[in-house]
């Protein structure tokens, strides 16, 4: 009798006949034309492919990653992390200072997200529209986009009771008396495994490698693996986008094997991520008259804190992320001094050993103890304060990008509060020991010791750990070409057919985990898109 | 010119510092291991023979099986994009030879006959140097072989992690 084992639904749709290319296993150069190409199947990618199929037109969706599906998620982090996240998920800022987790796979970071869903803050869409000129985006313009968003990806509350790793975030945050709340999932028959960093094993996260992907493949749109988009090619004018030049990528995604791909199309869509699209833009040299393309790229630089308990944590089991506070996003203004939002990270054997800090029998002890471990974070909101600038993707030798993002010195003093506030949370929630995640702490077991030891913390980039998740910015939407390198539904102020439908639009950070504002944003800039070419 | 700072502030492992130091050092040999994996594809045996030394320490496991650590950092490394390998080996060149051993990490012992005490001393003083080099020097160390080790299923039991086994059961 066989087994029965968890159905992939690629598996069915691949016999069905959907049109799926692996670059990795090109014979020959290959030349390619459709009605839209786009490139990266992220969160932008995959809402904007399923909208343009679904009007008709033929749709070449180009992703750098591999197609990996349920049927290869192990719930493995040593198979995960090089196959499904960038750079092996040690990608990495110019001075080292901030390591970013960052999809590359079909479904982009949407594959491997922690799945919490917030629509975009109203204060970030106040700032856009009277800082950054969009007077467009109001919350009652954007609430079709963002109720379609939810309703095609399953957003809704999470009526499973958190897990130990959150309710000591709850717990906290009541002992102290500040205000917290639930975190909506963009899922549909969740088990509770809390393994969505690694692929969704069971189907239950709605990424789009799940939900778009498969509806536009439905639709009859083309997917090309492995390739990688170098550069675009324009008319003598630069005013529209004439081919693209693409090279495909050995089976182990990092060497390309020779094989050439060139991609004309009548429409152009970059999502490939708001380190990738401007480093398509820069290789391409692309006309870039604001200077913003490949500027003020945020972060949410994020700081964590460990703590240890008398009783069971088990933070690896269970939905990661059910609780949040944005309290301390509220306690001053906006561009004040910057503000911090409260969540808890998953844990697993492999990130944590490598995010603690420290080494040898403190490290050991700290392992050990991983069942009876909790882990918060505070994700800071960056490009608010006149000072946060963000970072600027450059290009290294061989092209490819690299994040320049010096932590500034309001950044700084926004991950030292935020240590003092999560130990506070985990004291009250009955912590026995807090470690704040540096090299020069040692655990304390009071917060007047967490207090005295964090005043003395140095600010300095490799002794605090500072990670990220969410990259947003670098070539945002502006009023006008001197503000911007879009406009407010991701054109290209210079290139006619060229339109960006990722997380690179966005003129400061979300505030708050960004997937449903990128979801929101590109349904929206994709119907635009489609508008714009049924008029032509 | 950038003065001394800037230039250190700049350094990364790709940086003309190391590359410059590792050939200017004069390469001392180091004595050959006894026995190497020969399962390795990127670590040669010098490679292995330091990481084998710093990883029970970095570790904090003394009883660490380090043919298990080596061959995790060889697969980590791998995975890594081209430009990342490149560094890493700047770094084991860097510590692997005479120069960078003695001047950088301050171990006069070869790798091989290190005691545990100096490997401390040495990770510290790269955990904790006022140089972003060092600093990342020791960050790329400390991610390679906790990588490795808390990767491998082996050290699961230690730490009190298992996958659901309900899961586990039914993946196709």
């Amino acid at each position: 009798m066989s087994r029965t084992t968890i159905p992939d639904p690629w598996q069915a749709g691949l016999e069905a006949g959907w049109q799926v290319t692996d670059g990795a296993l090109l014979a020959d150069d290959l030349q390619l034309d459709a009605d839209v190409v786009i490139v990266g199947s992220g969160a932008g990618g995959g809402m904007a492919a399923e909208t343009l199929a679904a009007h008709g037109w033929r749709v070449l969706l180009v992703e750098e990653g591999a197609l990996k599906t349920s049927r290869d998620f192990r719930l493995l982090e040593s198979k995960a992390y090089p196959e499904l996240y960038q750079e092996a998920a040690s990608r990495k800022t110019a001075d080292k200072g901030i390591t970013i987790l960052q999809g590359r796979t079909v479904g982009g970071s949407t594959t491997v997200n922690w799945t919490s869903s917030f629509r975009t803050p109203p204060d970030t869409l106040a700032w856009w529209r009277d800082r950054h000129g969009l007077g467009t985006l109001t919350e009652a313009a954007l609430h079709p986009w963002f109720e379609r968003a939810e309703k095609r990806l399953g957003v809704s509350d999470w009526q499973v009771a958190p897990n130990e790793n959150n309710q000591v975030l709850g717990r906290g945050c009541r002992a102290l008396g500040i205000p917290y709340g639930h975190i909506r999932r963009n899922v549909r028959g969740c088990w509770n495994l809390g393994y969505c960093g690694m692929g969704c094993a069971t189907n239950a996260k709605q990424s789009m490698l799940v939900t778009t992907i498969p509806g536009a493949l439905a639709h009859g749109a083309h997917l090309l693996t492995r390739v990688r988009v170098r550069q675009l090619q324009f008319d003598a004018a630069a005013t529209r986008v004439t081919a693209l030049h693409g090279e495909a990528l050995d089976a182990d995604g990092q060497r390309p094997t020779g094989r050439r791909v060139t991609i004309r199309a009548r429409e152009v869509v970059l999502a490939a991520g708001a380190i990738g699209t401007p480093a398509i833009l820069l290789r391409s040299a692309a006309p870039d008259p604001s200077g913003l393309t490949g500027r003020r790229t945020f972060l949410h630089p994020v700081a964590l804190s460990g703590a240890r308990f008398a009783t069971a944590i088990e933070p690896y089991n269970g939905a990661p992320q059910t609780l949040y506070s944005d309290h301390f996003m509220h306690t001053q203004p906006i561009d004040g001094p910057p503000g911090y939002k409260l969540e808890v990270p998953p844990v697993h054997p492999l990130i944590l050993g490598s995010v603690l800090s420290g080494f040898g029998a403190v490290h050991a002890g700290y392992m050990e103890a991983m069942p009876q471990l909790q882990v918060m974070l505070a994700l800071v909101r960056d490009g608010f304060h006149p000072a946060s600038g963000g970072g600027t993707v450059k290009l290294d030798r061989a092209g490819l990008p690299v994040l320049d993002y010096p932590i500034g010195d309001e950044i700084w003093q926004a991950l030292k509060r935020s240590w003092l506030t999560m130990a506070d949370v985990q004291f009250a929630a009955g912590a026995q020991e807090v470690l704040t995640v540096h090299e020069s702490a040692q655990p304390v077991r009071s917060m007047a010791d967490a207090r005295r030891q964090i005043e003395t913390l140095p600010l300095q980039s490799g002794l605090a750990r500072v990670v990220s998740a969410h990259v947003m910015g670098g070539a945002a939407m502006g009023k006008d070409a001197t503000r911007g390198v879009v406009d407010a539904e991701g054109r290209h102020w210079q290139l006619a057919n060229l339109t960006i439908i990722d997380g690179s639009v966005f003129p400061t950070s979300i505030g708050a985990n960004p997937q449903l504002s990128v979801y929101a944003f590109s349904l929206r800039a994709a119907e635009a898109l489609a508008v714009r070419m049924a008029g032509v | 010119m950038p003065n001394r700072r800037q230039f250190l502030q700049a350094g990364l492992f790709g940086g003309v510092l190391l590359a410059g130091a590792a050939w200017w050092a004069a390469p001392r040999p180091e004595p050959q291991p006894a026995a190497v994996s020969p399962g390795l594809v990127w670590l040669g045996a010098e490679d292995a023979v330091l990481i084998g030394a710093i990883a029970p320490v970095m570790l904090g496991l003394p009883g660490v099986p380090r043919e298990l650590v080596i061959e995790g950092v060889d697969r980590a490394v791998l995975a890594l994009p081209a430009s990342m390998r490149q560094e890493v080996r700047q770094l084991f060149d860097l510590l692997g030879n005479g120069w960078g051993r003695r001047w950088l990490a301050g171990i006069d012992q070869p790798w091989s006959r290190v005691d545990a005490a100096d490997i401390d001393r040495f990770l510290r003083r790269w955990q904790l140097s006022r140089l972003a080099l060092l600093r990342s020097g020791y960050q790329g160390l400390h991610a390679l072989i906790m990588a490795a080790w808390y990767g491998n299923p082996v050290s699961w039991k230690s730490i009190g992690y298992a996958q659901p086994a309900q899961v586990m059961a039914v993946l196709p």
